[in-house]
């Protein structure tokens, strides 16, 4: 068995994974749809969301999975400069992203309208936050690959753990895609 | 290769012993069930007699086919042993699709057989559904605590604790609530369970056919208390009935919410109590207590 | 201060009741026995470098084994216990304890018995079986398989660290029902204990899952399609896919409700808008699924039984595999027959009722397989062959009442009563504990190149089977007299001390057919010389693991075989085995103890975070992640055996042809 044999069977593997985490936010939203109206006299979905913020948060994920797919573009080409660039924009979109939820968070805390005033908060806080604590383990798998291609370079290995990041990475947009539909917009409309 | 395993041989020795051991077991757990009431299959109303019927028709209708399947077991495993050199041995024989669609045939069959009767008593035993009687039928409310029942009788406006009397042959509609965590109120003469929960109100038609006294419990763990928390429902005439409400009503105790709070405290093995009157609705102010209306807790 | 370095970690909270002083004693002992025993005869390293940080899977496999053992031994003391109390406890007599150890006794024995007995013993067959079966040499992630084992590990030492550090166990039933789960009703420290073993346990079996998935899907010798895959490999498949399924739903449910314990959340409160009945879905949606997790490897393991002893080809292979597929694919959509009774309307039950109901189809079509297969076949009673044919008495009996079970309207009668738990431990018992058994004897000369004592597997058999009927038999009737389960006393009126009494002896009967399969495997090691297979293939095998020597090598196959067709080993023996002409280059995972960190880490996080140690919980946590960083730069992970190597062990090892 040589590493290139590994490589695919690293993927699907790795796929296999990113359908457990699918199944863990499935059942996140299956709480929070079941939640979501059970606000005990606390704020409605409508009095908390602030659709702006939560516009520009999608926008700014948007555009870090864009450049992740850029960066990984490079990767493929094997230009190590490029790609750890672009990485790096990713880590910062990707902070600003996590920043803007935190303070939405610390906002929402302050006014008392924490998790323990309501199970449709706390079903909230909890959905939301699983992802915002992915998006901190992606950010801090951003930085050790960024010290990988810096001391290793791009070798297969390097780029077969790059490419595992990147599919995490827009895994995490598209759980976000929903969060932001069913969620924000939904909890808004009504 | 074969020679090296020891046969292995059925006498008719070993099969008289297991008929033996069969006939043995089978007295012993008649003398161990004696005189003891098997609830499930004695059923004092028609919930329970209609519910227990559902149970043995359905074992009746499998025993069709796992009687044959065992039989079939036994004599392959006879007929085809290692050491019955005369048997058919076929190695590389694999089933036609004639015998694969009769060996899916059989038990689908059956088991269609058995969703019909499923889906008929699941809606005709529905416990919401109201039942069918000469007689009007009678709510009781019910409040699951900390570990103990009790019964709210709203049009009499009397209540009772850890005892639930009512008339024979009149259809009895429990209103079930909790004020604890989650319970399950059975009473296995009259019928099946259903879920008390906080919160929420649920609901469970049951006549009895007949007088008497039949034992009622908790079923689903709820802390301490729980073997403790069970109940005597008693059957009786409607006369007999009456009169106890009046004696119950004669007595002079009031369940007000100050009381009820009391009540509701963690408490065991609680002896029947009986309250002459009730004040307000008290089923519902149980309800609400876990609405957002109440938030003072 | 006190609190911020020990949390709610006290003096008062260690252990002061006689049972768990008990434990206490007797882990303490056990442990410092242990420890003088490998310091006298020198085994630290031995043990380190050839079982702790080994990643080859025949290894992990056993020490799944040995571990899944140790829990047996506690999951039936606190089956005897409850017997013994349930036994005296009726009238005046209050039994052996209180109704609050009582309740922690029969919780933990039924998370023991699923999580770490019978999910322990399947991955323990999976992980030394699958490999050689699909002609591979390893799984398809060897450090993600230790590190599963050694979770599986940790979630088994969090489950029992109350008798040591103190503290209580959950006293909630073994699937911890809200809302008596939340902190209103239960403050103590137990339903954490629960919450962190079961975690750090799930989380190694979530691993194990997309490991054997992947391994069966992706590392299967050339020529072995789908199609030409053993039984036991289809429905190890069936199961892992399961797994990958339903354990992430555990995963979430448990740890909202660590929310709301932790972090005051209102996931499954009574009040503030919390939903109990949430969690009832949650975790059944689960939890029946994880029963065909079990059952399913087992069914695996009665196709590859019945087979070989019937020296036959195994019967309606298609529709076993059908079968299988079609159970995984039901066992899904039946959760909410757990809750018949929680009143939800005719039409959502009776649907329910009938996707449990048709489960049994595919169930009674294998069964008839098996049956189709001894047919015209040279039947050989070895004990698997009669563990096989207790499972199909007992499993026959138990899938009567459960299809009685998915009747809603019979259900409200039979829900929560002792009819229940006798039925689904004819499933777990007749179904997948006696497959395991049936394995184990089948595959032992495999595992250790000597055959297991025949007589005494016999005597165990009888055992079994007559102590089974006669401690389940009485919990059906206690349940049709309306015993409720889970009672810690009732009124001698009921007439029901008779019938747990006869329970009881059941139970001391399975207790000698258990003591007789230890002392099997001791006589049976003992005679070693008598018992010893040299060929490999003791039994006239079908499937590609009796290809290789017994014990098999680290590296399972010299050369990896090339499959022709279902039966591999078999048409093998019928063209005539032939020796390779020449050898290659191997190469196999390193040792790692990776594993075992990551696993203090996670042991640590979950201790931590049942006492409220905040800090210790932070470390245990960046520990983990540390541990996970470093892995990720090692590139040095496998190491080659040259062929000359290899040419030298196999002339001594294999002397078949």
């Amino acid at each position: 068995m040589h590493p290139e044999h590994n490589s695919g069977k690293y993927i699907f593997g790795f796929w296999v994974y990113l359908m457990t985490d699918l199944i863990m936010f499935a059942a996140l939203f299956a709480a929070f749809a079941a939640l979501r109206i059970s606000t005990f006299g606390g704020p409605t979905m409508k009095e908390i969301f602030d659709l702006p913020q939560i516009m520009i948060e999608t926008l700014i994920l948007l555009m870090s999975s864009f450049t992740c797919g850029l960066a990984m573009l490079a990767v493929f080409r094997g230009k190590k400069k490029l790609s750890f660039l672009w990485f790096g924009v990713t880590f910062i979109l990707g902070l600003a992203f996590l920043i803007l939820e935190l303070s939405e968070f610390r906002h929402l805390i302050n006014d008392g309208q924490s998790w323990t005033r309501s199970a449709f908060l706390s079903s909230y806080f909890a959905l939301v936050g699983t992802h915002g604590l992915h998006i901190a383990v992606g950010l801090l798998w951003i930085l050790v690959g960024l010290y990988q291609i810096k001391t290793r370079g791009l070798t297969p290995f390097i780029s077969s753990k790059l490419v595992r990041f990147s599919l995490f990475w827009h895994f995490l947009d598209i759980v976000w895609i929903f969060i932001f539909t069913f969620v924000y917009l939904m909890g808004v409309a009504t | 290769m074969p020679g090296r395993y020891k046969k292995y041989k059925l006498s008719e020795h070993k099969l008289t012993c297991v008929s033996l051991i069969t006939a043995t077991v089978a007295l012993a757990l008649v003398l161990l069930i004696g005189k003891s009431n098997v609830a499930l299959l004695n059923p004092k109303g028609w919930v329970a007699w209609q519910e227990s019927k559902l149970i043995v028709q359905s074992v009746l209708i499998m025993l069709i086919v796992v009687i044959p399947t065992f039989a079939a077991a036994f004599f392959i495993s006879r007929k085809y042993r290692q050491s019955n050199v005369k048997a058919a041995y076929t190695p590389e024989a694999v089933n036609s699709r004639t015998t694969q669609i009769v060996l899916w045939a059989i038990p689908s069959v059956i088991v269609a057989v058995l969703i019909f009767k499923m889906w008929n008593g699941a809606h005709e035993l529905d416990p919401f559904r109201p039942l069918h009687a000469q007689e009007q039928p009678m709510t009781i409310q019910v409040v699951a605590l900390q570990w103990k029942w009790l019964f709210i009788y709203p049009d009499l406006n009397i209540a009772t604790v850890n005892f639930v009397q009512i008339p024979e042959s009149t259809p009895i509609n429990f209103e079930l609530t909790s004020d604890a965590p989650m319970n399950s109120f059975w009473i296995p003469s009259l019928g099946g369970q259903m879920y008390a929960m906080p919160g929420m109100a649920t609901k469970l038609q049951l006549i009895a056919d007949t007088t008497g006294d039949f034992a009622g419990s908790a079923a689903e763990i709820n802390g301490k208390g729980f073997a403790g928390m069970k109940f005597m429902a008693r059957s009786s005439s409607r006369g007999d009935f009456n009169t106890w409400v009046q004696s119950v009503q004669n007595s002079s105790s009031t369940l007000t919410w100050p009381d009820y709070e009391n009540l509701a405290k963690p408490s065991e093995n609680i002896q029947p109590a009986a309250y002459a009157s009730v004040q307000g609705d008290l089923f519902a102010q149980v309800m609400t207590k876990y609405m957002p209306e109440h938030t003072h807790q | 201060m006190r609190e911020l370095i020990f949390g709610k970690l006290t003096f008062d909270a260690l252990p002061h009741e006689w049972f768990t002083e008990g434990g206490t004693f007797f882990m303490t002992l056990t442990g410092l026995a242990l420890v003088i025993y490998l310091t006298y005869t020198k085994r630290w390293k031995w043990l380190w470098q050839t079982w702790m940080t080994s990643t080859d899977p025949k290894r992990v496999g056993i020490m799944y084994m040995v571990v899944a053992s140790a829990m047996f031994f506690r999951g039936a003391l606190d089956a005897a216990i409850i017997w013994l109390h349930q036994s005296l406890s009726s009238g005046s007599n209050p039994g052996i304890m209180n109704a609050d150890h009582f309740q922690q006794i029969f919780t933990a024995h039924g998370d023991i018995m699923v999580f770490f007995v019978t999910m322990g013993f399947l991955f323990g067959l999976l992980n030394y079986i699958v490999p050689l079966q699909i002609g591979a040499r390893d799984l398809a992630f060897p450090f993600l398989n230790t590190a599963g084992f050694w979770l599986y590990a940790a979630g088994a030492m969090l489950i029992n660290l109350f008798f040591v550090l103190g503290g209580d166990f959950a006293a909630t039933g073994w699937l911890a029902q809200a809302p008596l789960s939340e902190l209103q009703y239960s403050p103590g420290v137990g339903v954490d204990y629960w919450i962190w073993s079961l975690q750090v346990s799930g989380l190694g079996t979530l691993l194990g899952g997309i490991n054997f998935l992947v391994t069966i899907l992706k590392m299967r010798a050339p020529g072995m399609t789908l199609m030409r895959m053993p039984m036991f490999v289809w429905t190890s498949l069936c199961s892992m896919v399961l797994v990958i399924s339903i354990f992430p739903i555990l995963t979430i449910t448990i740890t909202l409700l660590w929310l709301d314990r932790y972090f005051g959340m209102h996931f499954f409160t009574t009040g503030f808008g919390g939903n109990p009945m949430l969690y009832t879905n949650l975790i059944w949606s689960w939890g029946h699924p994880e029963v065909y997790v079990l059952v399913l490897p087992a069914f695996g393991i009665y196709s590859e039984v019945v087979a070989t002893f019937s020296q036959k080809r195994l019967a309606g292979y298609g529709s076993l595999v059908g079968g299988a597929i079609g159970v995984t694919a039901f066992s899904v959509l039946v959760w909410l027959h757990h809750f018949f009774t929680m009143g939800a309307n005719a039409d959502v039950n009776a649907f329910f009722g009938m996707m449990t109901m048709i489960i049994a189809i595919p169930t009674g079509v294998q069964v008839f397989n098996w049956l189709a297969t001894m047919y015209r076949g040279r039947i050989r009673f070895t004990t698997p062959m009669k563990w096989f044919l207790g499972f199909v008495s007992t499993f026959t009996f138990g899938g009567m009442a459960g299809l009685l079970l998915a009747s809603p309207a019979a259900d409200f009668q039979l829900h929560n009563s002792l009819f229940l738990v006798a039925h689904f431990h004819t499933m777990i018992i007749g179904g997948a504990l006696f497959g395991i058994f049936a394995g184990i004897t089948y595959w032992f000369p495999k595992v250790t190149g000597i055959k297991l004592n025949e007589r005494l597997g016999t005597y165990a058999f009888w055992c079994w089977i007559v102590g089974f009927f006669t401690a389940f038999v009485p919990l059906y009737i206690l349940g049709l007299m309306g015993a409720t389960r889970r009672l810690d006393h009732y009124d001698t009126a009921t007439g029901w001390q008779k019938l747990f009494i006869t329970s009881g002896v059941g139970l001391l009967i399975i207790a000698l057919g258990t003591a007789i399969q230890v002392i099997q495997i001791v006589v049976s090691i003992r005679a070693r010389n008598k018992n010893r297979d040299e060929t490999g293939d003791p039994w006239n095998g079908r499937t590609l693991e009796w290809a290789t020597s017994s014990p098999p090598p680290h590296y399972n196959f010299a050369v990896i075989p090339k499959v022709e067709d279902r039966d591999a080993f078999w048409v093998m023996k019928q063209k005539g085995l032939t020796k390779p002409k020449r050898y290659e280059d191997i190469t196999l995972p390193k040792n790692t103890a990776s594993g075992i960190y990551l696993s203090i880490c996670a042991f640590l996080v979950g201790f931590a975070f049942v006492w409220h140690i905040n800090w210790l919980a932070i470390a245990g946590i960046i520990g983990g992640i540390a541990v996970v960083i470093i892995r990720s730069f090692d590139e040095e992970t496998e190491y080659v055996i040259p062929a000359a190597e290899i040419k030298r062990q196999e002339e001594r090892h294999a002397p078949r042809t």
